[in-house]
Formats: C-alpha cells, structure tokens, sequence
C-alpha cells in the first residue's frame, strides 16, 4: 500500500502543518480523531473527580465534606460528563481514526464538517464546567437536577444556569448529527472496491447503526430542551401542569431520546470487542451475518422500549405490560452477541494480551449488567428497584464495565498502529487488574444497598447502608487513581523511548485493511484504494 | 489537626462498625403485603435463572480461557458459524422469558386493581415533606422529618444516629389493619415519588395528575421509606412513616386527632402574647422555613435568600405576610396560606422579625393574618 501516485504535491502522504496550526486548523480524521480520544480522556478525570466528591461524602453516614444542594450538582454533572463528554467523544474518536482505516479510504467524507463537530465539544462542555466553576465561587448553582433533567425540577425550580445548560445540550447534539452524518457518508461511499456492506468489518458496522440511531435521536434531545428553554424564557407551559402542561410528556420525549443513547454508547462497544477477541483467539468471528442482525434488532427494539424508564409514573397496565415484554425481547439478540463471542473464544488459539483481557472483562461484566437489566424489566420488581442503588449498580456495569473497559480494549488495540510503538504489557495488565478488582468493589455492593432500600441521589444515607457504602467508596478511589496507569502508558507508548517498535500487522491473529498499511497509520491511510476480494 | 482528628474519626467509625456488620441486609426483603410478596417472587425468580445461564455461558467461557490457550499449543479450529446452534440459542431464550412473563403479569395486575377499597388517603408531596389527608374523616396533617440537624455539614464526625437516622417524621401515617387503603398521589411543587419498600408501593406524585396505589397488610407495626425522586436540595430528608394499628387502636388515634383539631379552632380567636408567639413561632420555623432559610435564618448563599437583618423581615408587615402566604411564584417558595392555619403565621411572622437580633418589636396577632387573607 506504500506505493503512492503523487499527482499534486499536497497529496503527499505526511504533509501536514507543524506546531498549534496542525491541531487547531486540522481536517485530517487521524487528527481530529487523536483530539476527541484526548478530550474524552480529560473529560474522563474531570467526572472521575466528580464522583470522587459524591463517594467521600457517602462514604458514612452525615453530612462531612459537601452540601446537599453542592452535592446535587455533583450527581449531575457527573452523569452529564460521562455520557455526553467521555462515552460518546471516545467512540467518536474511535470512529474517526478506524472506519477510514478499515474501509480502505484516505479520510472521512466531510473533513470540515468533522473539525467543526469536534470543535463545538470543547465549548459547550466550556460552559458546562463554568457553571460549576461559577458555583464554587458562590455565583449561582450548577445544574442541580440529574442528568435526566425532569421539569419541573429543571424548569420552574432549576438554577440560572439552567439556559447555559440547554446551550449546552444543543452545541453536543449539533456536535454528535455531523459525526454520524460524517461517518454514514463515509461508510456509504468510500469503501474499498469489492467491500460490500457484509464483508465490512464489526465495528464499521456496528457504527453504522449507531450513526442512524444519533440521527434519528438527538433532534429529539434538542426537541426537548427547546420546550424547556421556551418554558422558563418564554412564557410556554409545555411541562408546567399550571399552564395546562404535561410534566410527564418531558419523560416522554427525554426517554425516547434517552433509550436509543444506551445503545448509542454500547453498540460500538459490541463492535469493538468484535474486532478484538477474532484476534487474539486466532480464529474468524463466529457468526458474522447474526451479529449484523442482532446489532441492527437491538437498534429496532430501543425505539419501542422508552417507558420502562417510567413505570413509576402511573401509565395504564396495558402499557406497563407492552414495555415490559418488549424490554424482555432485548435480552434475545443480547444474548446472541454474547454467545457468538463465546463461540469465537470456543477451539481458538488465545492468549491474553491487555486488550483481549479488557474485552474478556467487558464480556463478563457486561453480561452481569445485562442480567441486572432483565431483572428491571419485570414491572413488579421494578417497582422496587427503581430510583435505588441497585439501578445505579445496572448502569454503572453497562456503562464503566461494559462502554468504557471496550474503549480500553480498543486503545490498547490500536495504540501501536496510531504511534508506530508497543504499548507497556506489563503496564497494561496491572491496569486490567487494578481496575477490575475495584470496580467490583466499587459498584457490586450497589446491588445490595439498593435492593435493601437505599435510593440514589441522596447525599445521607440511615445507618443499615454503611459498610457497603464504605466498601464502594475504597473501591472509587482506588478505581479512579488506577486510570492513571493508563495514561501513563498512553504517554509513555507516544513518546516511544523506552518501547518496541510496532510491526505492521502488529497482532499475530490481525486480520483487516488497517493491519496492512504501516505502523504508525500515514496521515492519509489509502491514497489508491486496497481491493478487498 | 482538623484533618488528623477527621482521619481518626473515620478510624474509629470503621472500626465500631465492625460489631454491626451481622444487621447488613443483601437482598430484597419480602414485605408484608401481597404484592411486595409477589414482587420479591418474582424478583428472586428471575435473579436465578440469571444465575443459572450466567454459569453455563461463563463455565464454557471459563473452560475455553483455560484450555483453547496457545501457551498450551491448542490450534484453532476454522468453524465460524452454526445455523442450527444459532436457531436454538434464539428461540430458548423466548421460551426462558415467557416463564418470566406469566407470574409477573399476575402480579402487575393485583397491584393496579385499586377497586374496592375500605378507606382514600390523599398524599400531597411538598419541597420537602408530606401532606396526608384522610378522604371523608376529617384529618389532615403534614408530615416532616425529625432527625436533629440532619441538614448542615458537620467534620466532626459527632452526628448521633439512631437506627431510625433520616428515617424519622413528627407526624406518622396511621391506618387500621387488614384494610384496603388506597392512596392517591399529587404534588404541590416537583415530581416526588412515595416508596414504602415492604408494601411494594413506589409512586410518583406528580403535579397536575393524581396518580393511584393501594396496600393492605395483616401484619400491625411501624414501616418506613424516603422520597425516590430527585426532588432539589432536601431530597434526601423527606422520610415517610407508616403505622398499621389493630382497629381499635386506630380509632383512638381518630378521636385524638379530631379532639387537636377542635382545640386549635378555639384557640384561633385569642389574643397571643409576645412569648407566646415567639415560643410557636419558633417550632414552625423549625418544621417549615429552616429546611431552606436554615436555622441561623442566614439561608444558603445565592440558592436561599437569608432573613437575618434582610428588609423583608423588617420592613413592610404587610408584604411580609403576603409573601409568606402567597407564596413568590416561580421559585421555591411555596404559598404557606393554605398549609398554615392563622396562629401559625402570626407566630412565625412574629419570630422572623425579631429573632437572630432583627428585633423589631412587632407583634402580629392570628386576627391580622385572617384579615390579610
């Protein structure tokens, strides 16, 4: 692939601006890509921090380090963060960096359409830390209504900096429809000759779907926060009950959004550990078209499945039994990814190197927030999980152990194709089992409190939830200083001083068009398109 | 120093609570009626047979990590796929869930059928407390946590706890034995949610709809739950408190609750002195103002305002009275008119003006409020 036509000089495969100008004016998609991987892992220790503050003040009962009302903005700007500024950002960047590489293109579709998406992040989470930062200084309040923001909690009773907040919401949402616009662009049109929808990779597919599923949801998100702008500016009642509003249609309207961004944030976690356990298993990915199927059944079903984050609200039966069965029904193609990863593993040739023990940890860990959420299906049980701790526990599993450990499987992956350089092993696998004993310390005992009665978002807590609230509090702190061992490795590997230089291919089992071009990825990966047969 | 004495107090709290690790509680408590019964059925149910798959897909994961390793020179196999494999692990999974489905769609029913029930109690949730009123009797009281100071941050680690800690109100719920109850939900502010996990009973109170639930126990005795809806500040400080009485104990409470009422009404046309004011007053600042404007009446900095030496307690009577009964609109503070009966104002407006130094002097009788309605 190192063969390159040169027909006008700024084709040439590593012409590129030097200094600030490179980062700041860039349209090329490794660029942009290396960006939004750094902004989410800043962003990563900014809400990192955050849950620090919420696990010391629970860590016994009593109020000790922070006020309620402070310790409220604490719960939602963590949620904020992480989903919108860490899961999010990561497989953006992902994404940005891969798809290109795997599809045998030379960069995105829409380059400057993808600098401006990225660019729009770094202000609107601007805005958002201000308001905290504003807070400390005894300026107002943050956000102080959880991240699911329900009116009127976050309308007639929220904070000034509530239109920041909606300000906010809107540049990430403008932010997140040009990358999927972005990447169905890309994925349409600049595959490799004879790449036909089902030889593309996992991943690129799994994206694909994701991307459809940002389309089709974040107007919805914005939708929403327009009615809460006009709401608390304007004059309109949508969600005040006082002015003939329905303070149960935000629900409505934030669900429909929110339940397609859970499989927003896990579908390109699928691709990933799809892409890495074939791998190091050595062995082709068992049942290839049912995984494409299963991806795309989870999409279909997370449009029809948004109440089930609401049976407490008072819905008719016969609409507590529908979303019920049809949350119940996602547990079947689940439970197919699962299996067909098993089967990967079942007669391979594995060994462990740090991104397939990441993927073996998403795999168990996953699995156990997937249960948790079968569980939470069942309308009379719900009834006592919801709002405790044991839905903390469900979504922290799907979310940390399950979004986040595939996002650290797929930097350790591809780190060497990005620097050219291994990554620390040894490094690495202390991270993996660091992290993964205090995670479990930190989030397993949730399971516990919440099924004994503790509900979320409460900065005091009755005697009967100390020790296991003691116990999850070690476990975040330890969980959250570990994250340093991996960016000491990442900045290690960059430098690459002290590390081996990476082989083209890099992994043994390595198959797919970004294993063939060199290590580090020239800035534009395929200048004359690969034929894939 | 200060943070050495922290350090031990954290100590010494880990190691006290050592002797309490035998009271910790894992799993769902069955309740004690028949849909928090269900409820933990089919809780316990569904988390078994998760157990069970989790142990066949893990043990052949496990298998397969311990014996296809290529350290052991184990050469891959070239299968990548199995229709009829493929096609079972599909379909047992439906019929798994249809074993789910079946009890928990019995149960879900028994907990909507509301009808025929013995007695209506209406829950009003309020930032932050709840207000219960017994449809056709009568009675109706708020109810308002009780734990001492629950709500300023304190290093000192000192803060006495009783096993009821947060989970203490001034005025309990009471409801006769082996009764359908049945409850209706609404809010006056924010959505709340009323959960008493040993009846199964979670409810948003939502405001503008009225929502409903029902419980019925045979089991007399004192049962507790929180608000769980993020609710602002003091969400975390709104416990809810149960009683179930045998019949004749509930009538008791009736005939007391109906003598208080009579009494306050008789009271409400005298003449309080400045003691006497200051003395109420100070109780219904503590139950009803301090949550926001604190104690020290100093409120929190750009979230409540503060009434030490602010003019809103020391100028205009009249306007401090109105905002006190109506209320400012679009903000948290609530219109006390319709909570409050006239001597609880006056007696408050009192206090406010001349507690933490504001010394005003000014009395204001029940009669004034009456009039400023």
């Amino acid at each position: 692939m190192s063969a390159v036509i040169e027909e006008h000089h700024d084709d040439h495969h590593d012409h590129k601006p030097t200094g600030i100008g490179r980062w700041l004016f860039s349209t090329n998609h490794k660029d942009i890509g290396t960006m939004y991987l750094w902004f989410s892992f800043t962003m990563l220790f900014i809400g990192g921090a955050l849950a620090l503050v919420i696990r010391a003040e629970l860590f016994q009962p009593g109020l000790q380090f922070v006020e309620p009302e402070f310790f409220n903005q604490m719960t939602t700007l963590h949620g904020l963060i992480m989903v919108f500024g860490v899961i999010m950002p990561a497989f953006v960047g992902l994404a940005n960096w891969m798809v290109p590489m795997m599809i045998g293109a030379p960069d995105m579709a829409l380059p400057r359409m993808n600098h401006w998406s990225f660019w729009l992040l770094p202000g609107a989470f601007g805005l958002l830390i201000e308001s905290l930062i504003m807070s400390m200084m005894g300026m107002g309040s943050a956000p102080n209504f959880g991240w699911t923001f329900y009116a009127p909690l976050s309308t007639t009773y929220g904070p000034d900096s509530t239109d920041f907040f909606i300000f906010s919401v809107h540049m990430m949402g403008i932010s997140s429809i040009m990358g999927a616009i972005n990447i169905i662009a890309t994925i349409m049109n600049m595959r490799a000759p004879g790449m036909t929808y089902m030889k593309m990779p996992i991943f690129v597919w799994t994206w694909f779907i994701t991307a459809y599923l940002l389309i089709a949801v974040m107007p919805v998100l914005a939708t929403a926060v327009t009615m809460m702008l006009t709401d608390r500016n304007f004059g309109t009642s949508f969600f005040d009950a006082a002015g003939g509003g329905d303070p149960v249609l935000f629900q409505h309207v934030f669900w429909f959004f929110g339940h397609p961004e859970v499989y927003i944030m896990i579908l390109p976690a699928f691709g990933i550990i799809s892409q890495v356990v074939p791998t190091f298993a050595r062995k082709k990915i068992f049942g290839y078209s049912s995984m494409v199927y299963a991806t795309s059944s989870i999409a279909f079903l997370s449009f029809i499945v948004w109440a089930h984050h609401m049976f407490t609200t008072g819905m008719p039966v016969a609409t507590e039994l529908f979303f019920m069965y049809a949350t119940m029904l996602i547990a079947v193609p689940t439970g197919v990814k699962v299996f067909n990863w098993v089967s990967t593993m079942w007669k391979g040739s594995m060994t462990f190197e740090t991104p397939m023990l990441f993927a073996i940890g998403f795999i168990f860990m996953f699995s156990i927030g997937g249960f948790t959420g079968l569980m939470l299906s069942i309308v009379p049980a719900d009834f006592q999980y919801h709002d405790t701790y044991f839905v903390v526990a469900h979504f922290h599993y799907v979310l940390v152990t399950g979004a986040l450990y595939a996002i650290y499987s797929a930097v350790y992956f591809w780190l060497p194709k990005w620097t050219g350089n291994m990554y620390d092993e040894k490094l690495g696998k202390v991270h993996f089992w660091v992290s993964t004993i205090s995670v479990n310390v930190l989030f397993f005992p949730m399971h516990f409190v919440g099924l004994a009665g503790m509900p979320r978002r409460i900065p005091d807590y009755n005697m009967q939830f100390a020790e296991f609230n003691q116990m999850a509090t070690i476990g975040a702190f330890v969980f959250g200083f570990s994250q340093l061992i991996l960016l000491w490795n990442v900045v290690k590997t960059i430098r690459g001083r002290s590390t081996v230089k990476a082989t083209d291919q890099v992994w043994e089992g390595a198959e797919g068009l970004e294993w063939t071009i060199p290590s580090p990825a020239p800035f534009h990966s395929f200048t004359t398109p690969p034929t894939v047969k | 120093m200060r943070a050495a004495i922290r350090v031990a107090g954290f100590i010494s709290l880990i190691l006290s609570s050592g002797q309490s690790l035998a009271e910790y509680q894992l799993d769902m408590r069955p309740g004690v009626t028949s849909f928090s019964q269900g409820a933990y059925e089919i809780h316990t149910l569904v988390m078994w047979i998760s157990v069970v798959i989790a142990i066949v897909v893990f043990g052949a994961m496990t298998y397969a990590i311990i014996n296809h390793r290529k350290s052991k020179g184990h050469k891959p196999a070239s299968f990548d796929d199995n229709l009829k494999l493929e096609i079972l692990w599909t379909i047992v999974p439906f019929i798994i869930l249809g074993f789910m489905a079946v009890p928990a769609t019995k149960v879900l029913l028994d907990m909507e059928d509301v009808s025929n029930s013995d007695m209506s109690i209406k829950v009003t949730a309020y930032q932050w407390k709840w207000h219960y009123d017994y449809l056709g009797e009568d009675i109706s009281f708020f109810s308002n946590i009780t734990t001492p100071d629950s709500l300023s941050v304190d290093t000192s680690c000192n803060v006495e706890m009783d096993e009821n800690y947060l989970l203490d109100v001034d005025n309990r719920v009471v409801v006769p034995v082996n009764k359908k109850i049945r409850l209706l939900f609404t809010s006056n502010d924010v959505i709340h949610a009323w959960w008493i996990p040993a009846f199964g009973v979670k409810k948003d109170a939502i405001p503008g709809f009225i929502n409903e639930s029902w419980f019925k126990t045979d089991k007399p005795g004192v049962y507790r739950g929180q608000c769980a809806e993020l609710c602002g500040t003091n969400h975390g400080f709104m416990p809810i408190v149960v009683e179930v009485k045998s019949e004749e104990d509930y009538a008791a409470w009736v005939g007391i609750q109906k003598a208080a009422a009579a009494e306050a009404a008789a009271s409400a046309g005298k003449t309080w002195t400045m003691d006497e004011l200051m003395a109420h007053g100070e109780k219904v600042y503590a139950t009803n103002c301090a949550a926001c404007h604190q104690t020290s009446g100093e409120g929190i900095p750009n979230v409540f305002p503060g009434l030490k030496g602010t003019p809103i307690v020391t100028g205009d009577i009249a306007k401090h009275i109105e905002i006190v009964v109506k209320g400012v609109p679009g903000t948290a503070m609530q219109a006390f008119g319709g909570q409050l009966n006239d001597a609880d104002i006056a007696a408050l407006v009192t206090y406010e003006r001349n507690a933490w130094e504001n010394n005003t002097g000014d009395i204001v009788q029940p009669s004034d409020i009456k009039a400023a309605r």
